[in-house]
């Protein structure tokens, strides 16, 4: 063998591959920089009592604790508390309801389902609006209600500040339900029709199937949207803006305005770190369990 | 004059050993046949030596030129896939010559080859066509040009007959068989087919489990594996195996296995079989004689179970020392099921191994 | 019975040779007004019209003039179509800066969102090539904590990026809010491709490293050719996305700068002056005119798009 040393050396491991490593320098910057650095940054200065700039006087659990016995910050959380329960309840119940109606080989399914998803396409300022008309005391549908001869009907969430937050529901739920229907029609078509004919043979009812055989084995779809709705709910900020403003005084505040406000309002960032590591906390509370049960396996794409 | 040489290759995926110190030698101008069932480790050793996978240790040359780190492109090689691989947006015409262009390669020159390659395989009208057009055989043939164009005296074949349905499986074969008779360069060539591998090879390496199992010509893989592997993988149906113990009697050597006696003088051992030994006689369906003993062989007297008429072959199935085995006869002999036969067996072209190594004695 | 007869209903009561021919024969059981279709239909179509009131409402409102909304129903079609409430909202409306209606937050928001698509998508597409095709030890770490990073709130974030990008001179910029932009767009943009590139034949690719193609060639020669679809589907996710983003653009950017949701909400919501909700319709579709007209022409490929973005994350 007269064997050249030329190309026998390992080349230099870092040089190789070397434009795939310079291609994902912008992942790399937003994951190590952005997404870790930045979150490390906020939840450090969470303990220190910045005011107008952070400054890194620490004050440990001071922002917390002022944090949990702020009025406002209370009422944001009852209000995120009662508004994700809702939604998630109403969104993956209607959403599972209609994509099962959806699925039922109907005509016109292109159509309907253009009608459902077109609020998705919308932002959620144009939502909040479009709501905030459409639940005008004055002129919307309360005044229509009552105009038709019942007197007595009253439905003036976005005045009233024991219902407000279910105002909101209903502009969210009309938004992001279309959503959930297309995710659970996914899931239903994914599912072998021979499972279907095989219930027939054995007789099982509809609803039946439904209950016992097809949503069981929707689990990772549930799941999957379970954790879409969950993380849209802890964010949510535009609608409330545009809808009511967090009034009728504070009684629509969420989490999401709280830091806002007093990051770039109130100028007081420390509160405003406080209250975004609570979110924080609130998001990972979600995520780890599903992350756990989805990737903890071991199992690996390829 | 060896044309591939594979020295101590190792691959590891993480914590997973695919390859582990494998030596290969291929000559100049030989028909070499990777062979073994899926996840042995041939594909990976053919993207090793393409260098489309990077190695953990060892060294792959290449027309003595050592290669292991080198570019696919600069290696000499040309590749032909199993899905073809054929790029869908171009046309015929510009995937055989996209390479030649990267590599810029003057136009003329271009033109040149990539005529010759399509007055070879027989693809001239296809060449303005999208690859959706063309079908199967013709994408494969596709594919072949496009190594073929590279000008190169190496050329790799990934499965490249699989996707293809029975009938062009055995047209293209010929044709793979025709185009190296007439080229007269190397080829490595991955399947999981016997078939293709016994028709094609000057040489056929068995593989398991990353492991070359036994490295020779075809007739002798077929009729003297190595191991017990080899003489189970290939043949279809595979072979008769009877596990048992050697006795000797009166000069002559018997394998003794439940029962029943097999007279294996006439074996041609490596190393005398002692008697007591505990081995694995195998033997093919087709060296069992049915109703034919000669005068003083040993007759096994079995029932049929099932019988598989095939056409030009009938397979019989029958319980013989306890298992079941099948014997290959002429077609046109026919033994219903519960017919009694008489079996004699061919132990001269019989393989013996060893029970505990699996190593052929 | 009849609700046993969920799927296939035509295949199974239609097409049966075998039945046809040897069965009892006898009319085809007639199923178009069936109970079960009533119901159906019936709750479908209700929703439908749940789903489009507030989009009706919107349009007649914003169709008439401030004394016909005082004394009628905001159901009741206009009596007197008028477009005066559309130019003033595009021309006129005030937001509490300046009253140059929304025409200023549509062209801040067009500024925004070609370059934030075109840089999103040419970023990730490369990345999510390179994860494909080109791994790399240590690409698989980053990209978890990308994916991982898509699901933490962006108001734990916004504030240390507002510091980055203070330092780089570009807070308060187009260019700024393009980069924020850009950097969450980021963790879905590169799960798409990644995954549409990982689904794409691996021996297409092996065939052009044997060509001779390098990361550049292939990228360009190979992979583009081969995934227009799913640069649509990306584009559809950015362009409405992006169009319908607030918080970012309140955040990064200067009031001049602001894209018209924010515009829209000033506008809307601001405390000064009589409230003309017909104005204030009009200029809602106004913004919502752009991703409406995105998912009405892209269709099924929207629907891709969210799936895609949903279901895989």
């Amino acid at each position: 063998m007269t064997a050249q040393t030329r190309g026998s050396a390992r080349p230099n491991q870092w040089l190789r591959n070397l434009n795939a490593k310079i291609a994902s320098i912008p992942m790399i910057l937003t994951a190590v920089v952005i997404f870790v650095g930045g979150t490390a940054w906020t939840v450090l200065y969470s303990f220190t009592n910045s005011k107008l700039l952070p400054r890194l006087s620490f004050v440990g659990f001071d922002q917390y604790e002022r944090l949990w016995e702020a009025p406002r910050w209370i009422v944001s959380i009852q209000n995120l508390a009662v508004f994700g329960f809702f939604s998630l309840i109403f969104s993956l119940v209607i959403g599972f309801v209609l994509a099962a109606l959806m699925d039922q080989k109907i005509r016109f399914e292109n159509t309907f389902r253009t009608i459902m998803l077109y609020p998705f396409a919308l932002s959620f300022i144009v939502t909040g609006l479009v709501w905030q008309w459409l639940l005008n005391p004055q002129y919307g549908i309360q005044s229509i209600m009552r105009s038709l001869g019942w007197e007595g009907f009253s439905f003036d969430p976005l005045y009233n500040s024991d219902i407000v937050i279910y105002g909101i529901l209903i502009a969210a739920l009309w938004q992001g339900t279309g959503l959930v229907m297309c995710l659970m029609l996914a899931g239903l078509r994914g599912i072998d029709e021979d499972i279907w004919k095989a219930a027939r043979v054995d007789g099982i009812s509809m609803w039946k199937t439904y209950v016992l055989i097809i949503i069981p084995m929707m689990r990772g779809v549930f799941i999957t949207t379970l954790v879409i709705i969950a993380s849209g709910i802890v964010k949510v900020y535009d609608l409330v803006v545009a809808q009511t403003s967090g009034g009728p005084g504070i009684a629509s505040e969420v989490p999401a305005k709280y830091v806002y406000d007093y990051m770039f309002l109130a100028q007081n960032l420390g509160q405003g770190f406080a209250a975004s590591t609570m979110m924080l906390v609130t998001v990972a509370i979600i995520i780890v369990p599903w992350a756990y049960l989805e990737f903890g396996g071991g199992r690996k794409r390829g | 004059m060896t044309s591939v040489s594979v020295k101590d290759l190792s691959l590891n995926f993480g914590a997973v050993t695919v390859l582990d110190k494998l030596n290969l030698d291929i000559d100049h101008g030989e028909f070499l046949v990777l062979l073994g069932s899926s996840g042995c480790g041939k594909s990976t050793l053919l993207n090793c030596i393409a260098g489309l996978l990077d190695v953990s240790d060892g060294q792959i040359f290449i027309h003595d030129r050592n290669v292991t780190w080198e570019e696919p492109k600069d290696r000499g090689i040309g590749m032909v896939f199993q899905s073809y691989a054929l790029y869908p947006q171009m046309t015929v015409e510009k995937n055989l010559s996209f390479g030649l262009q990267v590599a810029r390669v003057p136009q003329a020159e271009i033109d040149k080859r990539v005529k010759r390659a399509a007055e070879i395989l027989q693809i001239q009208p296809l060449l303005r066509r999208k690859p959706s057009e063309l079908s199967g055989g013709q994408r494969q043939r596709v594919a072949i040009g496009r190594a073929l164009v590279r000008d190169v005296d190496v050329f790799l074949f990934d499965e490249p007959l699989s996707n293809l349905d029975a009938k062009l499986r055995s047209e293209l074969r010929v044709e793979i068989k025709r185009l190296h008779q007439s080229l007269k360069n190397t080829m490595i060539y991955v399947t999981h087919d016997q078939i293709e591998a016994l028709t094609l090879a000057d040489r056929i390496a068995v593989m398991k489990s990353g492991v070359i199992q036994q490295l020779a010509d075809p007739m002798t893989i077929y009729n003297a594996p190595e191991n017990l592997f080899v003489a189970g993988f290939i043949g279809s149906p595979s072979m008769n195996f009877f596990r048992g113990e050697v006795d000797a009697r009166d000069g002559r050597s018997f394998v003794r296995a439940d029962g029943v006696a097999f007279d294996v003088s006439a074996y041609p051992a490596r190393t005398k079989l002692q008697p007591g030994r505990k081995v694995v006689l195998g033997v093919r369906p087709e060296h069992v004689k049915v109703d034919e003993a000669r005068e003083g062989e040993t007759v096994h007297q079995a029932v049929v179970d099932i019988e598989e008429p095939m056409g030009a072959d009938n397979l019989l199935w029958l319980k013989l020392a306890g298992q079941s085995m099948s014997v290959r006869i002429a077609g046109q002999r026919r033994y219903p099921p519960g017919s009694t036969v008489r079996l004699s067996f061919d132990t001269a072209v019989a393989s013996i191994f060893d029970a505990a190594s699996e190593n052929r004695l | 019975m009849d609700n046993i007869a969920t799927k296939d209903t035509a295949a199974a009561y239609g097409v049966a040779p075998g039945r046809l021919k040897s069965g009892p024969r006898g009319a085809k059981p007639r199923r178009r007004l069936s109970r079960r279709n009533i119901i159906v239909y019936g709750t479908l179509i209700v929703v439908s019209l749940y789903y489009l009131l507030p989009l009706y409402v919107m349009i007649v409102t914003s169709l008439k003039g401030m004394p016909e909304i005082r004394v009628g129903n905001i159901f009741a079609p206009p009596l007197e179509i008028t477009f005066e409430p559309w130019v003033k909202a595009w021309a006129e409306a005030c937001t509490g800066l300046n009253c140059d209606g929304l025409s200023r937050g549509f062209w801040n928001s067009v500024r925004i969102t070609v370059p934030s698509v075109v840089i999103s998508i040419a970023v990730a597409s490369i990345n999510g090539y390179a994860l494909a095709n080109w791994r790399f030890k240590g690409a698989d770490l980053f990209f978890t904590i990308l994916i991982i990073g898509a699901f933490i709130p962006y108001q734990v974030m916004i504030y240390p990026i507002v510091i980055v990008l203070r330092e780089m001179g570009v807070y308060g910029t187009l260019t700024g809010l393009v980069i924020v932009h850009t950097i969450f767009g980021m963790p879905i943009l590169t799960l798409l491709f990644r995954n549409y590139f990982a689904g794409l034949p691996e021996e297409l690719f092996k065939a052009a490293r044997v060509d001779g193609a390098g990361f550049w060639t292939i990228y360009f020669k190979i992979m583009l050719p081969m995934s227009l679809p799913i640069f649509v589907v990306a584009m559809i996710l950015q362009v409405t996305g992006i169009w319908n983003d607030f918080l970012f653009g309140v955040v990064f950017t200067r009031p001049e700068y602001y894209p018209m949701t924010v515009q829209l909400n000033n506008i809307v919501n601001s405390v000064q002056g009589v409230k003309e909700y017909n104005v204030n319709m009009a200029a809602t579709i106004l913004t919502g005119l752009v991703p409406l007209t995105v998912y009405f022409v892209s269709g099924r490929l929207f629907v891709r798009g969210i799936a895609a973005g949903a279901v895989k994350g």
